[in-house]
């Protein structure tokens, strides 16, 4: 709260002395007895749930419990990529909600999360994905959402050495949304953890929710490995784990937990200036402003809580990026990982209360958390001070399996690794 | 990844393809509502053993069910699932 604003000013004063002033970028807390509200799970979502409970729903006493540490989950996990290139009504608004946080983001918590607008470009390589993407763009559009149809020539001249005349995947065109692109994943976790913190929020790091307590039927407070943690209320922000911490509560989720592999390069003098999808097999890649670049694809497919994945998802995602950008193939590998997906059985979230009074839950982000960070954290945040859903999340119902009420983006049915 | 098919020996992954969770059973068609939703939505998606269908898609065509460990990828156990539904037979009507 004191004089630890960044700006040019304090930039200014630490260039003068050295660098030598800079404080920890929150303080490592230990649990109080109580809170007014307790968010399992310290990733992106839980953190931003946090800082706007209390930035715009005034609650302070809040608690964010997180077993390993800040950055350690998906938030540090993923490929960066943000956008709200959506087709169902369920998703737009949401996802829109996200991108318009996201432009405002740096300004709000006063931390550079580095987010480039820089364009995400989705290739179609036949009439009919153009026919699709075409739709898809007006759906955008009509929920305000900005879309255009690129023609193959003007994808050329942004792009001109992808593979346009490949004999079976020609490029035709691509969907673009110019406000889409990516932002620096860590950062986004300090930023957030750094924003909160000044409001009050304690971040309890190495602490694993063990047990959640109830008293008929109410929840009372967490169970963690540095012992009982008071509650009024409870949100649970765990994705890729929510199986295992809502079964403490008795709960059965419709979602199996997957792997997602993501990869960086080497750095490279930059040549690619947006994010860019192939169409026809699943890859995706953007470069870094370290210059290296960043891509994946599908998921393994299997249910895993392993955080590493198996070759032959490697080799498919190779497959794709030879047969999009042959340029690459000399490119050399610098680091591959992996992290845990909550895939649902429609390939969309889940923002709800639960059957336990004052047990909340987030969860269910497939491989779309990421770009959901700061609405997920508006919407759940409101869900939590409130007792109703944010307007923009009212689709990310628990119960909508039950009431035939899926949000299928992809219309897969109920497989989740099909999403 | 590799899984022991019993009709044709340890083959890639890469040969399979994954449909989930094998213990979840098809309720009677007269069952509740609710019964239907749990069976097709619900699942104990646990972190440990799991058993789990496997279709040897690029091979014998065999439907198989392996139990894995989810947090090591770990395989203790590769079946041939016609085999566990003449067991589960069996044993219904013993």
């Amino acid at each position: 709260m004191k004089n630890d604003r960044y700006s040019i000013f304090s930039l200014l004063r630490e260039t003068l002395r050295g660098q030598t002033g800079w404080k920890p970028v929150w303080r490592d807390a230990a649990p109080q007895a109580s809170y007014d509200v307790v968010i399992v799970g310290g990733g992106g979502h839980g953190l931003a749930t946090a800082y706007y409970l209390a930035r715009r729903y005034g609650i302070r006493r809040v608690a964010v419990v997180e077993k390993g540490w800040i950055g350690n989950g998906n938030i540090g996990r993923n490929t960066t990529i943000i956008r709200s290139n959506y087709l169902l009504s369920g998703n737009v608004p949401f996802y829109e909600c996200s991108m318009k946080l996201w432009e405002g983001l740096e300004q709000d918590i006063n931390y550079n999360a580095m987010v480039s607008q820089r364009g995400v470009l989705n290739l179609f390589h036949n009439d009919a994905q153009r026919n699709a993407y075409i739709r898809r763009g007006n759906a955008m559009r009509l929920h305000g959402v900005d879309a255009q149809i690129l023609d193959v020539e003007a994808v050329r001249r942004r792009l001109p050495f992808l593979n346009y005349d490949a004999a079976r995947f020609p490029i035709r065109g691509g969907l673009l949304q110019k406000r889409g692109g990516t932002v620096r994943h860590d950062a986004v976790a300090w930023g957030y953890a750094r924003a909160a913190d000044r409001l009050g929020v304690d971040i309890i790091q190495n602490c694993e929710a063990t047990g959640i307590r109830m008293r008929e039927g109410r929840v009372v407070g967490v169970e963690t490995s540095r012992g009982f943690i008071g509650a009024g209320r409870v949100g649970l922000s765990c994705a890729g784990n929510s199986s295992r911490v809502a079964a403490m509560a008795g709960l059965r989720l419709p979602i199996e937990s997957h792997v997602l592999q993501a990869f960086v390069s080497e750095g490279l003098k930059p040549f690619i200036d947006c994010v860019v999808t192939f169409g026809a097999g699943h890859f995706y890649i953007s470069q870094s402003d370290k210059g290296g670049l960043v891509f994946g694809g599908d998921i393994d497919g299997y249910n895993s809580y392993a955080q590493r994945g198996n070759m032959p998802v490697i080799e498919d995602v190779c497959e794709g990026g030879m047969a999009l950008m042959p340029r690459i193939g000399r490119v050399r590998l610098l680091r591959h990982w992996a992290g845990l997906m909550d895939m649902t059985m429609d390939g969309s979230p889940i923002i709800d209360r639960t059957p336990v009074d004052n047990l909340y839950l987030n969860a269910g982000w497939c491989y779309g958390g990421f770009k959901a960070t700061p609405a997920s954290g508006l919407c759940f945040a409101h869900l939590i001070a409130r007792d109703e859903p944010h307007p923009v999340a009212k689709a990310f119902r628990l119960d909508r399996f039950g009431r035939g009420a899926v949000i299928d983006e992809k219309g897969m049915g109920a497989q989740p690794n099909l999403h | 990844m590799r899984l022991n098919c019993p009709c044709c020996g340890p083959r890639g992954v890469e040969e399979f393809t994954y449909r989930g969770d094998a213990t979840v059973r098809r309720p009677a068609p007269d069952a509740a509502a609710s019964d239907w939703v749990d069976y097709v939505y619900l699942r104990d998606n646990p972190a440990g053993w799991h058993r789990e269908l496997w279709y040897h898609a690029a091979g014998c065509h065999a439907w198989l069910v392996v139990t894995r460990d989810t947090r090591t990828h770990e395989i203790a156990d590769v079946a041939r699932a016609v085999d566990i539904a003449r067991q589960d037979r069996e044993n219904a009507g013993s």
